[in-house]
């Protein structure tokens, strides 16, 4: 179970931008996406989760452990908090090779000397992914695809309880993007921790979500049971217009 | 021919090891002050920031008076150093003060723009993968850094084998002691000695040249594998 109650108030840009969510994700949602157009909050709330940015107000809570709550003053470290994320241009560390990135979560302050021990597991989790031969190379040898792969072995390699996608195929172009789609559920759906999806594409919504949670202007709407909304739909597209209209009606009534 | 070397290579030996001392001090407190103002943005930061700035603008002469205050005989520093026997006025380290003084501003900058520029989704990444501040610092920040680090240091090092003016206020012009390239040809100079100036000069250009050289061709055959 993942509860998220995030208040942050950012009164430097124009108009003034408020971020006020408040909601559960059950823990039997394996796969939630985050939908909504761009600037509605989607990212932020990921980053107050992972840690990388402080709320002014709220709770945050990963199971049974507390990650942030100002009453109580708990603020875990984004490094504390297993979260693992990954991001939009994937953030491949440019000067290591694919295994010393894999294997980053458990190397020194010298990345480069990874132990044998390391380096098998790394190796384990990079084969797993179907990139074991890739393993010698530099980030900027690679395609998008083998890109969001380490990207993803880099994360797991660290037991994360959570995995974070932010908008995992925006890097990529239409056409490898279908095949990518159907490769990262499959990746998804052997892993035993849950993860949260953020995108604006109403297909990547259609293959991974059991859970929704709808983004408009820093307020989130979670859709319950979305799945069975969905049937009631000839195309993916025409159900999120529908759930993203009734939900701004309450909020602007 | 029968020109004494010594009277070269002394005030050599004495530069390359005073820059190289002063640029190495120099990193290290350039690193910890980039580390620590790159972290929060407030005034005191900038007025920090300032301050690091400022032996990069003041006449040398103005740092050597400064630096008297602080570690001459009577300085704050200095009572406390002359306690346990250390003094820095008139002895080679004393140039080695200085010149790092001289040299932090041309390394702090550079490392901070530096710094700068490495993308903040990596460290961010790093975050996320359990580094702490620091060991995201020196295994991501630095190494993608590097080069203007690197860049700065060259600078710093070429700027120190010429420090003249908070040299000689600190170290004087003591020769086979304190007596540096810099020093030593306005000394030569000064006495009419126009072969030992000229030689000096020529020594001196010639290292400058090498070491830059060397740093250019460093920095670009990295960059291309990089």
């Amino acid at each position: 179970m993942i509860s998220i109650r995030l208040r942050k108030h950012f009164s430097g840009v124009h108009p003034p931008f408020i971020l006020d969510v408040d909601y559960v994700i059950a823990p039997q949602m394996r796969r939630v996406a985050f939908f909504g157009p761009s600037g509605s909050g989607k990212s932020l709330t990921l980053h107050c989760l992972a840690g990388l940015v402080k709320p002014d107000s709220g709770h945050v809570c990963l199971g049974d452990r507390v990650l942030y709550d100002d009453a109580a003053g708990v603020s875990v470290s984004a490094r504390r908090r297993r979260i693992g994320y990954m991001f939009q241009d994937y953030a491949l560390f440019p000067h290591l090779s694919v295994l010393q990135n894999a294997a980053y979560a458990r190397t020194g302050c010298f990345p480069r000397f990874v132990s044998i021990a390391e380096r098998d597991k790394a190796q384990a989790v990079l084969e797993r992914l179907g990139i074991g031969n890739l393993a010698g190379l530099r980030p900027d040898e690679l395609s998008g695809g083998q890109r969001q792969r380490v990207a993803m072995a880099r994360a797991l390699n660290a037991d994360p309880e959570l995995l974070l996608l932010d908008e995992p195929f925006s890097a990529l172009d239409t056409l490898l993007r279908e095949r990518l789609r159907r490769e990262l559920l499959e990746i998804l759906a052997g892993l035993t921790i849950p993860a949260i999806i953020i995108t604006h594409d109403p297909d990547d919504v259609d293959v991974f979500a059991d859970g929704l949670i709808l983004y408009d202007e820093g307020r989130a709407r979670p859709v319950p049971d979305w799945r069975k909304a969905r049937t009631g739909f000839a195309s993916v597209g025409q159900c999120l217009r529908h759930l993203a209209d009734n939900a701004r009606q309450p909020l602007h009534g | 021919m029968d020109f004494d070397w010594h009277a070269v290579l002394t005030p050599l030996g004495l530069s390359l090891r005073v820059a190289g001392l002063a640029t190495l001090i120099s990193f290290l407190a350039a690193m910890l002050a980039a580390w620590l103002l790159a972290r929060k943005r407030s005034a005191l930061p900038a007025f920090v920031d300032a301050c690091c700035t400022l032996p990069l603008v003041l006449p040398p002469t103005v740092l050597g008076y400064y630096l008297i205050l602080l570690v001459g005989r009577r300085g704050v520093a200095g009572q406390w150093l002359n306690e346990v026997g250390i003094n820095l006025i008139f002895s080679w380290q004393g140039a080695v003060v200085a010149a790092t003084v001289v040299v932090f501003p041309l390394i702090y900058k550079s490392a901070r723009a530096a710094l700068e520029q490495v993308n903040p989704h990596l460290e961010n990444a790093a975050r996320t993968l359990g580094a702490s501040e620091w060991r995201i610092f020196i295994s991501v920040s630095l190494p993608l850094a590097w080069r203007g680090v690197f860049a700065g240091l060259m600078l710093a090092f070429a700027r120190g084998m010429g420090e003249f003016g908070a040299t000689l206020m600190i170290a004087g012009n003591i020769p086979g002691k304190t007596q540096t390239l810099a020093l030593a040809i306005y000394d030569a100079f000064q006495s009419g000695n126009d072969l030992r100036a000229t030689r000096l000069v020529l020594v001196t250009s010639l290292v400058c040249i090498v070491l830059l050289t060397a740093a250019e061709c460093l920095t670009s055959r990295y960059g291309k594998n990089k």
